[in-house]
Formats: C-alpha cells, structure tokens, sequence
C-alpha cells in the first residue's frame, strides 16, 4: 500500500471518533433507531469503533514491516502559524501497535456495553427505575456514554499518532474530561471524589509538562517531534535538558503512574465502570510511559541521563510498594477490594516499564514498550473479570466474595474461575504468558544499563525489582486461592450464578488469544520496536 | 508654527463617532417613542454596535492616524491593529451587552426591556471603550477612560429599588473615583517631569530626566500604573468587582467583565509599553507580582463559593474573572524583558479575545437560566442539561474554554500562548504560579459543569429524599432550570448565545484566528 493510502488511513482513524462522538449526541436518523434510542446509540459505538479498529487494522498490515523506525503515513500541515503547530501526524514502530490496543480495547468496551448497557451503580439499586435507566433523560444516558468513550477513544490515538509536542499536549489533554465524567457519572461509590482526584492530579502533572514542552519548543526552535528526535538534543543547553526532563517527566509519571505519585490512581480504578477501569488502565497509562519514551529519550538524552537513576529507583520502590499494598489488601479480614488490589498491581507492573525506560538500554526500553502493550492486554482482561465478577455478587470486596474459605469460582461458575485463574497467572509474568516477556526484558536491561549509567545501582534495582516479582506471584496467587477455590459447600451454593455470557466471551477471547500470541511468539512486537528503539536511542 | 486648524480624519474615527452620535440620537428618540415601541431602541442600538463594527474593515491596514501635532508624527489618535484589535472586542462586547438586556432588562426576569436612558448609557460607555485603545497621550488616554466607566456606574445603579443594586454602584463608584484621582495625579507627576503627554515622547524624555526630577517620574509612573489596576481589578484592588457584579444587572456585569477589562488592560499596555518603557525594570516584575497575586486571589475566592448562595453563579463568574485577569497579566510582564514589548502583548490580546467571547457566552447562559430561578443560585443550574440541551451543552463548552480543556480548545490554546511568553521570558517562577492557578480553576470550572449534568433533584440538598420519579415530577422545585423551559427562550438571548457558541467553535478549529495577534508586533 502506498504511503498516501496510508496518510488517509491513519487521519480516517484519527477524525472518525470524533465524528462519531457528535454523532452520537444528535437524533438517530430513521432506519437506524433500533429497539429503543438506548440501543441504537450504544450500537452506534459498536459500529464506529468497529470500523476504526477495522482501519487500524488495514493501517497495520499495510505499514512497511521492513523499516519499523521510519516514520510512516506521515502527514504535515501548517495549523497554527503563531505557535508553530503543525497538525503532523506518523506513525512508527513503536506506536503502532498502542495505537491498535488502544482500538482493539476501545472496540471491546464498546461491544460489552452494548450487550451490558452501563448504569450508575448508585442508581441500579432504586427499584424501579433501575430497569430503564436509559429511557429517563437527564440520567446517564447511553448517548452521553457513547459520546464520551468515542471521545477518550479519538484523544488516545492522537496522543499515539501526532508528532508535535503541543498537539501531543492537547491529545494528553483531550481524555481528561471523557474519563472524568465516565467515573463521575457511571462510577460507584465514592465516584464524584474520586473523579475530581484524578483529574486535578493528571492536570497538575499535565501543565507542568507543557511548561517542559514549551521550554524544548521555545529554546529548540521548533515543536516538531521528529526534528527535535533528529536532533538528539544537540540545540538544548545541559541545564534546560535538566529543567525540560524533570518538568515533563513529572507530567509523564503522574500519569504512568509513577510512585509516590500514583495516589489518584487506586481511588479513580475503585470509583470507575467496569468499560472505565479498562480504557484507565489499558490505554491512559500508557500514555506515560509512551511520552517518555517518545519525547524525552531522544530530545534530551543528557537530562535523562542524569535522572535515569532516581527514576529507575522510583519506579522499583514502586513495584515493591504495589505488590506490598496488593498482598495487603489480599489478606483475609483486611476488606480489600479487587479493582483496587488490580490498580495497585498496576502501579508496580508500571514500575517494570519505568524500570526499562530508566535502563536507557535498547533491551530496556524494549521490554518497556512490551510490558506495555501486555499489561493494557492482561490489565484489561482482569478489569473485565472482576466486573464481571462484582455484577454477579453485587461487590468486589474480596472478604464478602471469599467468605471465610474461598468464593470457588471454579465450582460455581468454572469458566470465568478459569479466566480469571489465567489472566492472574499472566499478570504475574508466568512464561509462555505475554507478562513475561517484557518484565524480563525490563529486568535484563536493568541488569546491563546503557551509557555510563552506574552499574551497581542498577543491580540493586535489578535485584530489588526481582523480589518484587515473587511479591506479584504471592498476592496474585492468594486472590486465586481466595477467589477461584473453596469449600464443597460454597461451590453448590443458592442462587446459582450465570458462567461467562456469549457477549463477554466476544470481549474477553481477543485479550486472552493475544496474550498468549504474544506470550509465545513476542518476536512479532519485538521486530515493530527494536529498530524503532534503537534509533531513538540515538545509535549510543 | 503649523497651522491651528487641524485635518480631522473621519474614517479613521468612525469605530468611536458611531457610537457617540447613535448614543445622543437614542436618547432624543427615547422622548417621542410611545413606551410600547420602546424595544426598538435596544434594536437599533444593536444594530448602531454592529455598524460601528463594520467601519473597521475599511481601516484595517492599521496605518490611520489623527489629532496629529506634526503631519504623520505623535498623533493623539492611532488606529494601529492593537486599536482595532481592540476595538472589535469592545463593540462586539457591548453588542452582545445589548442583546442580552433586550432579552432580560435591567430587573433580571421581567423580561421588561430597558428604558432610553439604558441604550444611551451602554453607547456613551462602549464609545469611551472604543476611543481609550486608540489614545495615545494621557489626557485622551484618562477622558476616554472616564467616558468608558461613568456610565457604568449608573448602568450598575439602574435595577430600581433594590438595596444590592445601590450599595453596588456606590462600591463602584467610590472605588473607581479613587482610582482616576490617583491616575490623575500620576499623570500630573510625569507631565510635570517630562513636560510631555504623548506617550511615546513621555518614554524618550523619561529617559533623560535630570536628576532632581527623577524621584517624581518614578512616583507619577507608579501612581498612573495603580489607577489602571483598578480598572483592570487586579489584585489588591479587586475589592469591589464581587459586590458590584452581583448588585448590577446581569448584562451590566457580563459588559464589565469582558469591556471594562479590556479598557484597563489596554490602558496598561499602552502606558506601560509604549510612555514607561525606560522604566521597564520596575514595573515588569512588579506586573509578574501583581499578575502572580490577582490569579491566586480570583481562583481561590472562586474555589470557595458555595453552590447554595444567593446569585452564586454571577459571585463565581465574577471571581473568575478576577483569575483571568490575571492570566491577562503575565504577557505583560514578560513584555518588560522581552526585546520586542509589543509583540509578547499580542498573547494578552489573543487570550482577552478568546476570553471575551467565551465569558460573554456563559453570562448569556446565565441570563437564560436566571430568567426562571430569579435567585441565581449555582444550585438552579443542577440537570439544566435535562430541561435545555442546547443552552447546557453551550455552557459547559465555555467554561471548559474558560479552563482550557479539551473540547475548549481555544481555551487550551490561549493558555499555551500565555504560558508560553512567560516560559520565553524566563519567567519560570509565574509560570509555576499559573500552572497551580490553572489546577484550581479547573476544579471550580468543572463542578459547575458537572452540575450541569446531574438529575434534577438528586442530592440537591433542598428537596428531602425520595423516589427520583417523584422528584422530577412532583416538586416544584427540584429543577429551578424545568421551570425556566417552560419560559421559553427569547430571540435575542438565543442568538448571543448562539453568537458565541459558534464563534467559540470557529476558534476552536482554527485558532489561528486569534492566536495570530500573538505573532506579530501589535503597536
């Protein structure tokens, strides 16, 4: 395919979101009305997702495989001459494949809320209304929801897809307000708090990274991200390298998130719908960590050189801290909650891909973008499950569900017992599993760090960070051991609870294929990166 | 010694003579209209507003000037593009002002429209608007001045019989007159010590002054610098903005928040860039200071109102205002350091322009909401999304704007432009300042939007609990906005704020539009 097609493609996958987002809030058009204008508007979602992970896709198998570190389907056009923003657009090796988890996982929301349409949890439980929420105006609305996911949807992949500092910021920006009603409005329990937590955080850590950003552009020249890559930061001084790494790195490790900055994070997971922890965790977080590896790796490498170490240590006290605060919350008595426990696994496998990045080695950094993708895969399934699993028990506190010996999901309802079982042993990094592969990596590259970073620091991290995968193992086995089995008595028990669904049997086997496929042939995401990696990395 | 009977070019005073001469002609009309045609009056003042907009295209090369001492030299009148620039934003201010009080009078609700002495009040003021951009030496520079806030205090006064409305204007008042006195004897101070008014020979003679006179400039820059503060209602002298927003008629405070900024802020700049420029040392940083301060203080005030208070969406809107103008600030301060002042100024241009449109948006909003709640509580706004889609979806794109986030994304990137000349100016420390001051304005922004969202008696705390169907259905009072449907929206209200919405779209797409008054040299 040549590179026009592609062009168009990509700024198809880009704008159709968009439109879809408008779309959604205006009447449907007779023909398509559907049951009721519920139905037709979450199968509106469906169709528009669908079609950009169909074009994503398209975008994927025509993308030249040869050359991975090329910028490809690029597109540039002058859009605001007074700040110098270019709406320039590319996609490489190292983005396309967040760019199509992000629609695969989008489309995969989508397809769930159709069958399952979302509800406040505060409002399902009053009675009557609860069996038609949709009907009511000015109650969360499926139109609103629709608009809302296809709008994260379009700010992800922008975020993956512009090549323009400022168009990066306003593409960081652009998920906030989507995510931030989809946690007020469909969320439970604590959800307007919690929203408004997360949003303040990332905002804080956002603006201070455009002071970064407008610090590169204004020093540099040019806000143009393969320029400024190019240039491996050879325009900027030592000291506003310093500045820049540490005022965007902030930004980029709220989001990731980075400990001690992670605290929205566990409230925003516990607080938001199932289709919300998903999006969270799969997509947004890797924002972060993508930013840093996008932008502050190749524009201002002696920055990064010099905070490599504090983030690595950062981000191994972060995973030790994550899998501590899971074994916690995990022990019996102790009223954890599971979206909880899988948030604050999130902070410490995200401690894995900052680890790789803070490694500044091509094994490193590629573990990184590894551990990425498999925890939006691995992350993604478990958020499913566990609402799966709090929809049929009406919780997910782990001492309600377990009882005193154990919910024995494999007697009650064997085959979500077994996913869940499954998507747990892949979180933990189990061989074979698409977990493994990029903490490994990250780990290897710790243990050899790239350009005079110190070495026995880094086997400490190394080290540090290899006790915390048993850590991961002991808690991720005792959720299964507390979840997954039980007592007889406990497996027969009254009302008999519904297995896996035909619907979340279509959302949830995609994840679970693709983390095997990774899992056992990682070379097909390895050959996207590593060229793309290493050019990146400045042929150091 | 030239000739004493000067040219006057005519053209280039159009923007002002237009309004002047259309206010004295509404006034005279306003005498023999029977009091059933009175209506007609707000229309034709629109429509004068819009035509005095229109005779700016002739001029927009920008090359005009009048009142000159020596042909082409040190003219008192420039229309440059930061006049015009400005001038747009005046009369489109005051035409949106206007559309506003034909829909909702001066009683807020009624639905009455003004008398004469209203429309005569709102031109005279929007003339004096129009002239101030274009002054350049400070006697024309404090008449125009005066002429723009005059009126206002009796346009603030003008809600008959209601204590708030009096107390408000005399607040006003009180506090403005101090201001032009201390302006006046600054200025006494600079003539004195430079023997000059116009700015720019005030800047060459400012940097020779003889020694024993040095004291005294200082003294009259600083004191002429306090007056505009004022104006401008930066911190410490915001005082009265709050009260006075709140007693005035909503159209009047929606004209206040967006021309009477504009007034001060391009008074500062004019006196500030152009007449004090040899002293830009001093008052860079302390416009940084003064910017630093009056964001904190207007974000943190408006962070602390409560949902439940009397006409707490005006109080909040007024406090938000006291924010951005403090955002207006900062490029002006980086102006001082800057090796070309009159370009870093075009970022204060471009965000007042998108602020103008914006702010006069969620006024429009809060015109439309207040004709059903008269109490204006931020309460009455709870499920508005419910009753009015349209005028709910609007509101919430403004204040996004106004908070630039993404879908404002003329908001986000007047911001950027902002920040942007601070980070260029090495002002790195009211950058930070900013970027905390942007995270609390958010948080107050965005509960106003969620409430926009929320079901009509849910949690509201003044209904007791009950079923949700019994709730939208039977109280009364569950949704102040419910009932403003049944009022319908007037045509006047709904295209301001239908104006402003599309032209918040536009910019939104090509920002380009405003943002390219950032890139060129303004003066």
């Amino acid at each position: 395919m040549n590179d026009t097609a592609l062009q168009y493609l990509l700024a198809a996958i880009l704008v159709l979101p968009l439109l879809g987002a408008v779309a959604a809030l205006l009447p449907a058009p007779p023909g398509l009305r559907g049951r009721d204008p519920g139905q037709a508007v979450l199968r509106h979602g469906v169709t528009v997702t669908g079609a950009v992970l169909v074009l994503s896709l398209v975008l994927a198998a025509g993308f030249d495989h040869g050359h991975p570190a090329r910028m490809q389907a690029t597109t540039d056009l002058t859009w605001i001459p007074a700040l110098r923003v270019h709406l320039h657009l590319g996609i490489d090796g190292i983005s396309l494949p967040l760019l199509v988890l992000t629609a695969l996982l989008t489309f995969l929301c989508a397809l769930y809320s159709y069958f399952r349409p979302p509800a406040a949890s505060g409002q399902a439980a009053s009675g009557a209304d609860a069996g038609a929420p949709t009907a009511r105006t000015g109650g969360p609305s499926p139109k609103a929801f629709v608009a809302l996911v296809l709008l994260l949807e379009s700010g992800t992949l922008a975020t993956f897809a512009v090549l323009d500092l400022i168009l990066f910021f306003l593409a960081f920006e652009t998920v906030l307000i989507p995510m931030y009603f989809l946690i007020a409005r469909w969320g439970g329990g604590d959800r307007e708090r919690s929203a408004l937590r997360f949003i303040l955080y990332t905002v804080l850590g956002s603006v201070v990274m455009l002071l970064g950003l407008l610090l590169i552009g204004v020093k540099a020249g040019t806000f143009d991200m393969v320029a400024l890559a190019t240039d491996n930061g050879s325009s900027l001084s030592h000291s506003t390298q310093l500045i820049a790494v540490l005022a965007v790195g902030l930004g980029l490790a709220v989001k990731a998130p980075m400990w001690p900055l992670h605290s929205w994070l566990p409230d925003a997971h516990t607080a938001a719908p199932t289709v919300g922890s998903v999006l969270l965790a799969g997509v947004l977080l890797k924002m972060g960590t993508y930013g840093l590896v996008r932008i502050l790796l190749p524009m201002a490498p002696e920055g990064m050189h010099t905070f490599a170490p504090y983030l690595a240590a950062f981000a191994v006290v972060g995973i030790v801290y994550g899998s501590l605060a899971c074994l916690a919350l995990a022990r019996q008595g102790n009223g954890g909650d599971l979206k909880r426990l899988i948030a604050y696994s999130s902070v410490g496998h995200m401690g894995f891909v900052l680890l790789g990045i803070a490694s500044l080695s091509p094994a490193g950094v590629n573990g990184a973008l590894f551990a990425n993708i498999a925890h939006g895969l691995i992350t993604g399934l478990l958020f499913f499950l566990v609402g799966a699993v709090k929809d049929r028990y009406g919780s997910s506190d782990l001492d309600q569900l377990a009882g005193r010996t154990g919910a024995a999901l494999y007697g009650r309802v064997p085959r979500l017992g077994g996913l869940l079982a499954f998507a747990a042993v892949a979180s933990l990094g189990l061989p074979g599993l698409a977990g493994f592969w990029g903490e490994m990596l990250a780990m290897f590259g710790a243990f050899r760090p790239g350009g005079g970073l110190s070495r026995p620091a880094y086997l400490t991290f190394t080290a540090v960070a290899a006790f915390g995968t048993l850590l991961t193992a002991a808690y991720l086995l005792t959720v299964v051991r507390r979840i997954c089995m039980g007592d007889r008595d406990t497996a027969h028990a009254q009302p008999v609870l519904a297995d896996v669904r035909g619907y979340e049997f279509a959302a949830w086997t995609p994840l679970a294929a693709l983390t095997v496929l990774a899992g056992l042939w990682p070379a097909v995401l390895l050959g996207l990166t590593d060229p793309a990696v290493r050019s990146l990395l400045g042929g150091n | 010694m030239p000739s004493l009977v000067q040219s006057v070019d005519w053209t280039a005073l159009t923007p002002v003579v237009v309004p002047a001469a259309l206010a004295v002609a509404v006034l005279v009309a306003d005498l023999f209209l029977p009091p059933a045609r009175k209506a007609l009056l707000g229309w034709v003042t629109a429509a004068g507003l819009l035509a005095a907009g229109l005779t700016l295209i002739p001029l927009r090369d920008g090359h005009r000037g009048t009142f000159c001492q020596t042909p082409g030299a040190s003219c008192s009148y420039a229309a440059d593009h930061f006049t015009l620039v400005i001038q747009v934003l005046v009369l489109g201010g005051a035409l949106l002002t206007a559309l506003l009080s034909l829909a909702t009078g001066t009683t807020d609700g009624t639905g009455e429209p003004p008398s004469g002495e209203y429309w005569f009040l709102l031109l005279s003021s929007a003339a004096g608007g129009a002239l101030l951009p274009a002054s350049r030496d400070l006697i024309t520079l404090i008449v125009a001045l005066e002429v723009t806030t005059l009126p206002a205090f009796a346009l603030v006064g003008l809600r008959r019989g209601d204590r708030l409305a009096s107390e408000a204007a005399l607040k006003f008042f009180l506090s403005s007159v101090t201001a032009t006195a201390v302006s006046l004897l600054g200025i006494s101070f600079v003539y004195a010590a430079t023997g000059t008014v116009n700015l720019s020979e005030v800047a060459t003679a400012l940097a020779h002054t003889p020694g024993q006179l040095d004291h005294l400039a200082k003294v009259g820059a600083a004191l002429t610098l306090v007056g505009f503060a004022f104006k401008l209602a930066a911190a410490p002298f915001h005082f009265w903005v709050p009260d006075t927003y709140v007693g005035a008629p909503l159209p009047v405070a929606a004209y206040l928040s967006v021309v009477g900024k504009a007034a001060g802020f391009s008074g500062l700049i004019l006196v500030t860039v152009i007449a004090f420029r040899p002293y830009h040392d001093v008052w860079g940083p302390a416009l940084g200071v003064l910017a630093a301060l009056t964001m904190t203080v207007g974000n943190v005030g408006a962070l602390r109102q409560r949902p439940d208070a009397e006409r707490g969406a005006v109080r909040l809107l007024a406090w938000s205002s006291i924010g951005q103008a403090g955002y207006l600030l900062v490029p002006m301060a980086a102006a001082a350091s800057a090796r070309s002042p009159a370009h870093e100024i075009g970022a204060t241009v471009a965000y007042a322009l998108m602020y103008g449109v914006v702010n006069l948006g969620a006024f429009a909003v809060a015109a439309l909401v207040t004709r059903g709640a008269p109490a204006g509580r931020l309460d009455d706004y709870r499920g508005l999304y419910a009753a009015r889609p349209l005028s709910a979806l609007a509101l919430a794109f403004f204040l996004l704007c106004l908070a630039g986030l993404p879908p404002g994304v003329v908001g986000l990137f007047a911001k950027v432009v902002v920040f942007s000349s601070a980070v260029g100016a090495q002002h790195g420390w009211l950058a930070v300042i900013m970027a905390v001051n942007v995270v609390i304005a958010l948080a107050y922004y965005l509960r106003w939007t969620a409430l926009l969202f929320t079901r009509p008696g849910q949690g509201a705390p003044a209904i007791p609990a009950q079923s949700p169907a019994a709730a939208a259905s039977a109280a009364p009072g569950a949704g102040a906005a419910a009932s403003a449907a049944v009022a319908g929206t007037p045509f006047a209200l709904g295209a301001a704020i239908a104006l402003t919405a599309a032209a918040g779209l536009v910019l939104s797409g090509a920002p380009q539009i405003v943002l390219r008054y950032a890139q060129g040299a303004l003066l």
